[in-house]
């Protein structure tokens, strides 16, 4: 499935390929759901933007206060700071192709 | 056994109750809400449910020394502050020094994408981490229903919903969530199932185009409460709810009496004016002077040094203070010197449950002594019947727990018939004056009654009212043959009285002295009479001496007679 989705011939890319995508991943500690996110985040940032992006992973459970910058309510959520609009996705990122849409590098159909 | 069964009972005190600070809502519950638990508060758009709970939490911060959390899902922390600013609170103060959390959460729902599972832990954090903060013992969430508009997956939401509320039970704070009334449950998202412990409902309705708010306690696990709806008003120093109705008919009363402050008026109620802590209904035509008797009654109440509060309904404060220098009565001094305060609204301004809602807020305020309502038939139009008994009642029932005395004034049309809700109102008085006209040779008099005084002996009589520049005086009605007279009728029946009286007068000399006549007359005769009878007894006296004499003169003539002519008869007669 996963596979499949990674090889479909429609693929957008909207932004210009040097700029660098600023991802930041909110977890609340080492839980299993955060790291299954991790992990398919991981997968798809090395499948589509190749090197051009950067993860930063928050564990609001050490900083609590950066929840409230950019509005945390769900664990795990994963925010597009750069390229701009931002956009959140929450869940463990489980499925990709609505990954790839909320992170407009798939138009939704 | 005995024993431990009393242990068992005292070790497991009541609920601890967290004081709200709202006027009234602490008395409905009989202490405010139940500590260490959450409090669910639901009604539709613009009940007041954001203010219900920003001014628990705010006075909470600033009376109670409890710190606060308002996390808000709706409003802005800027808006919010500006929309608590209006009714007083210096929430930005607080938050200065950190008694009280601002969180403003944000949810877009075009902004998010769901992939896969997830958790609320995000707003556990935030949530706890504000609560660290300050230490805060009372959290707001407002409104937690736009988490539904704002997250898909309405599974995960309740399950964290439930875990949500088991958390805030377990950090101990009191908190309150507020959320949108549902067209067939409290809540449009059935929030009431997470939510066992207090249920409080609000609710605003029109009716007659006149806008009322309620408040209901539908549900206080584990504590009386009272049921009812009650009205609440949002006025410039937060919300106040009306609990009146939860008193009963047991109030003190006072046998103190108070005067009138019109003597003869006094008089006429056993010496000694009204009970203090009674009601008190002034009913009359228009025009017959009964803002007058209540000015006096709050001049005497200031004479006493007591505080008046005065209810106008009619007129502005400047045109009573004007017009009662007419009569002799200065009530601006009374104003300057804080014994006598003047609350006027027009009572199409708002609902009566709003007007009441007012007139207890101005009570507990000024602390009067006395209070006049001027007249209360103009609040008689803002309800139904049984709605304006319901005010009326649950305003003397106040009254007399605060042991106030209150005076209605209350204005009848035409005649001398007593309209409905005047004879509905009565029963809840204790004393009833009644003014009345009198039209009839050309002028209208006024006239006052006692009609009922509870728990004293009055006056049945009836009493010509009179207002002159001196002020008022109550004169004794002329009650004749051709009814009762007043006014230029009164004053000519005196005179005429009068005028019969110095006829009768003189006529009584005249035949007084006439009889007198006749009687000297008479005795005069009498003295001709006793004469002549006394000259007819000398007379008799007279003819018998000469009668005796002759007789003696007789019998010495016949004796001498015989002893000349020998006569045996004698002697034989003497020998024998």
């Amino acid at each position: 499935m996963k596979a499949q989705a990674m090889n479909r011939p429609k693929l957008v890319s909207v932004r210009p390929k040097d700029k660098l995508w600023q991802l930041r991943l909110y977890v609340a500690g080492q839980t299993p759901k955060s790291l299954e996110a991790f992990s398919n985040l991981k997968t798809i940032c090395e499948t589509h933007l190749n090197g051009r992006y950067r993860i930063e992973v928050i564990d609001l459970l050490e900083n609590p206060h950066l929840s409230k910058g950019d509005q945390i309510l769900a664990i795990p959520t994963l925010v597009r700071k750069l390229p701009q609009p931002v956009r959140k996705i929450i869940g463990d990122l489980s499925d990709a192709n609505r990954v790839l849409i909320g992170l407009d590098l798939r138009a939704a159909d | 056994m005995k024993h431990t069964k009393f242990k068992r009972a005292s070790a497991s005190p009541r609920l601890a109750k967290c004081p709200t600070g709202i006027h009234g809502l602490d008395e409905i519950t009989g202490g405010g809400l139940p500590r260490g638990r959450p409090t669910l508060v639901c009604g539709g758009a613009g009940c007041g449910k954001t203010l219900l709970a920003s001014e628990f939490l705010v006075r909470g911060a600033a009376q109670f020394g409890e710190p606060g959390v308002f996390m808000s899902f709706e409003e802005t922390d800027k808006e919010l502050k500006k929309n608590v600013a209006s009714l007083g609170f210096d929430l930005a103060g607080l938050v200065k020094r950190k008694k009280i959390v601002l969180d403003y959460v944000y949810i877009e729902r075009s902004e998010i994408q769901e992939t896969g599972e997830y958790d609320l832990e995000g707003l556990f954090v935030r949530l706890n981490h504000a609560i660290d903060t300050v230490g805060a013992k009372r959290v707001v969430l407002d409104t937690l229903e736009a988490l539904f508009a704002g997250l898909p997956n309405e599974a995960i939401l309740r399950a964290e919903l439930r875990r949500l509320f088991r958390w805030l039970k377990n950090k101990g704070v009191t908190s309150v969530i507020t959320a949108e009334r549902g067209r067939e449950q409290l809540t449009r998202h059935g929030l009431e199932e997470y939510v066992s412990d207090c249920v409080i409902l609000l609710d605003h309705r029109v009716q007659d185009q006149i806008a009322t708010r309620h408040l209901r306690v539908v549900k206080y696990r584990g504590a009386m409460h009272g049921t009812n709806e009650f009205p609440f008003l949002i006025g410039d120093d937060g919300l106040s709810v009306l609990p009146i109705t939860s008193l009963g008919l047991n109030h003190k009363v006072s046998s103190g009496r108070i005067s009138t402050g019109i003597p003869r008026l006094d008089a006429m109620l056993s010496g000694r004016g009204f009970f203090r802590g009674s009601s008190i209904l002034l009913t009359g035509t228009p025009g017959t002077g009964k803002t007058s008797v209540a000015a006096c009654f709050a001049q005497a109440a200031a004479r006493r040094g007591e505080r008046t509060l005065f209810f106008s309904f009619e007129e502005s404060p400047n045109q009573i203070v004007r017009n009662m220098t007419s009569i002799g009565l200065q009530l601006e001094p009374l104003v300057k010197r804080g014994l006598l305060r003047f609350h006027s609204a027009r009572p199409t301004l708002c609902g009566l449950e709003m007007h009441l809602a007012t007139m207890f807020r101005e009570i507990a305020a000024f602390k009067p002594a006395v209070v006049i309502v001027d007249p209360i038939t103009s609040l008689l139009s803002a309800g139904s019947d049984a709605e304006t008994k319901g005010m009326v009642t649950r305003l003397i029932d106040f009254l007399k727990a605060e042991q106030v005395t209150s005076l209605f004034t209350s204005l009848t049309h035409g005649g001398h018939s007593l309209r409905q809700t005047e004879i509905a109102m009565s029963s809840l008085m204790d004393s009833w004056l009644l003014l009345q006209d009198f039209e009839g040779n050309g002028e209208r008099n006024r006239v006052l009654y006692v009609l009922k005084a509870r728990g004293m002996a009055h006056s049945n009589q009836v009493r010509e009212f009179l207002i002159s520049n001196d002020g008022i005086d109550l004169v004794d009605a002329y009650i004749g043959p051709s009814g009762v007279l007043t006014g230029a009728s009164r004053v000519a029946q005196a005179a005429r009285e009068k005028a019969e009286a110095l006829a009768g007068q003189q006529e009584a000399a005249r035949r007084k002295r006439e009889l007198q006549r006749k009687r000297s007359a008479l005795e005069r005769q009498i003295g001709g009479l006793r004469s002549e009878h006394e000259s007819g007894a000398e007379e008799l006296r007279r003819i018998d001496e000469q009668v005796g004499t002759q007789t003696r003169m007789l019998n010495t003539e016949r004796h001498e007679l015989g002893r000349l002519r020998q006569a045996d008869a004698i002697r034989a007669k003497s020998k024998r």
